[in-house]
């Protein structure tokens, strides 16, 4: 085995590593915002706010993530308005920005699927108990509904980032030198596609290991309630109030 | 001098400063199954009043609409003199004119629930707490520990920092039933508080409940503990198809049953 192939080859992708973060956190950061719309939408109870988000999600969701990416970043460049509009002309134009604007706008379907199940799935009776002791809808979503709520919502949510984590390797289609498209620029240049790709390979692995083993030290703190009960002499700490 | 006829009838009840709930010709329908045909009921400061029927009877419907969980279709709720404002909504159904007043009121009406529905992501203590601090806006070192205080009386302060979901169901119940004391309410809603419990833990709360009765709080207890309905309460209310169908002295109601359907409905606890 030619490890010193392995190792330039893993500190060539290794370095690429920050760019693909960087996708992969203002995807899922701009996702998170549209996806809270989204929901928000769905849950106002207004038809046309519902027909919305119905539409949305059959869209965004029922597409594959590259063909989102293309229309965005080939098909959109072909309208005038688009070319030669201020605001959109510089985000379109740039294949980073589309990555992004793609990821975040595919990603947000999803999401505010997982949001609505997670809402729906709160315990009625801890609702209406919130109800009897006075708070109003606003404390009642703060104090009982979102932290239930979120705490539903978090496992299906880390798939979808490690989901997320994934897609990024799309952005290299659009000519953006993330660890992909380094993987493949070494590829072409080498032939050695068995070395080259499990090096990328065993970086992604790395990468959503760490993410899963994030979300699960998440879920632990905050649902101490799930776990098996303590011993009678232990103390549990209680949950950090802010949640 | 001249107040309208219409306006003294209205304000009638708040004449009487004793009155703490007073529900007047509560109409309820759930489709097309009218479930309240005409309800009324009064409790005075330190009534207990035992609620008592078959299921189906609309005890529980009675109770949720006194604090608006369920808005009745006509009919007035007065609470401590206050009159809650309704105003009439889309396709007839009224709904209250003012949800700032309903949050109030409800504040002053703390709910014990059949199942529990601690909020299960906070420990007893947070349950307790977080009414008062968010509803009442009381300082949070002060409900900490009147939460303390009521958790003892309760007899669960030792799992003060449990969560909901690592109790006993009459641990649970009686949390709940402390949940709801920390809200200093002025009047106390049971909602069947010992129907999903076993057998052998109704008893621990039952007891609590009976110590609330004795130390005077009003009180409304639906309830299919005819043994507290007999001993603790003050008055028995039995529905029978969504209208009062009796209404006296336990001891009184028990030993002459004064209708043919209540008279029935104890023998059939009895068997």
């Amino acid at each position: 085995m030619d490890y010193d192939f392995y190792l330039s080859t893993m500190w060539s992708v290794l370095k690429a590593l920050p760019l693909t973060l960087e996708i992969w956190f203002f995807g899922i950061a701009f996702g998170l915002v549209i996806a809270t719309g989204l929901t928000w939408l769905r849950a106002s109870g207004y038809r046309s706010g519902e027909y919305f988000t119905r539409a949305y999600v059959f869209v965004f969701r029922g597409s594959p993530l590259l063909v989102q990416l293309y229309l965005i970043y080939f098909g959109l460049s072909q309208f005038d308005f688009v070319r030669h509009s201020p605001i959109l002309w510089p985000i379109l134009r740039d294949p980073m920005y589309c990555t992004i604007v793609a990821m975040a706008l595919n990603t947000a379907a999803y999401e505010s699927e997982i949001f609505r199940g997670a809402l729906r799935a709160v315990p009625v009776g801890q609702i209406e108990a919130a109800k009897a002791f006075g708070m109003s809808a606003f404390t009642r979503f703060r104090i009982v509904t979102l932290p239930i709520a979120l705490r539903l919502a978090l496992p299906a949510y880390s798939t979808e980032i490690i989901l997320m984590t994934k897609a990024t390797a799309l952005a290299s289609v659009v000519t953006i030198m993330e660890m992909m498209g380094t993987a493949q620029k070494i590829q072409h240049d080498t032939f050695r596609p068995i070395e080259v790709l499990t090096c990328a390979g065993v970086i992604y692995l790395l990468l959503n290991l760490s993410i899963a083993r994030l979300f699960a030290w998440v879920e632990y703190v905050l649902s101490p309630h799930l776990r098996p009960a303590p011993d009678q002499s232990q103390q549990i700490k209680p949950v950090p109030e802010v949640l | 001098m001249s107040a309208s006829p219409a306006a003294a009838a209205k304000a009638e009840p708040s004449h009487d400063a004793t009155s703490a709930i007073s529900v007047k010709e509560m109409r309820k329908c759930f489709g097309d199954h009218e479930v309240l045909k005409g309800i009324s009921l009064e409790a005075h400061k330190g009534d207990v009043i035992s609620i008592l029927g078959s299921s189906g009877s609309g005890k529980s419907t009675l109770l949720r609409c006194i604090n608006l969980l369920e808005t009745p279709d006509s009919g007035e709720v007065w609470v401590g003199g206050e009159l809650i404002r309704m105003k009439s909504g889309q396709g007839g159904h009224q709904t209250p004119a003012d949800i700032r007043q309903v949050e109030r009121i409800r504040a002053d009406l703390a709910m014990v629930f059949q199942s529990f529905n601690l909020w299960s992501h906070m420990t007893v203590l947070e349950n307790l707490v977080a009414a008062p601090v968010h509803v009442q806006k009381r300082p949070r070192a002060e409900c900490l520990e009147q939460a303390e205080a009521l958790l003892k009386r309760v007899g669960i302060w030792e799992r003060r920092n449990y969560y909901p979901p690592h109790m006993s169901g009459g641990q649970q119940q009686r949390a709940a039933i402390a949940r709801a004391l920390a809200m200093n309410p002025k009047v106390m809603l049971f909602d069947e508080p010992t129907s999903a419990l076993d057998p052998e833990l109704v008893g621990e709360v039952l007891r609590v409940m009976r110590s609330l009765a004795e130390e005077g709080r009003t009180m409304l207890v639906v309830t299919h503990e005819m043994g507290f309905a007999r001993d603790v309460s003050s008055k028995v209310m039995f529905l029978h198809k969504g209208e009062v169908d009796s209404l006296g002295e336990p001891k009184e109601m028990f030993a002459r049953p004064p209708t043919q359907q209540f008279k029935q409905f104890i023998t059939n606890f009895n068997k």
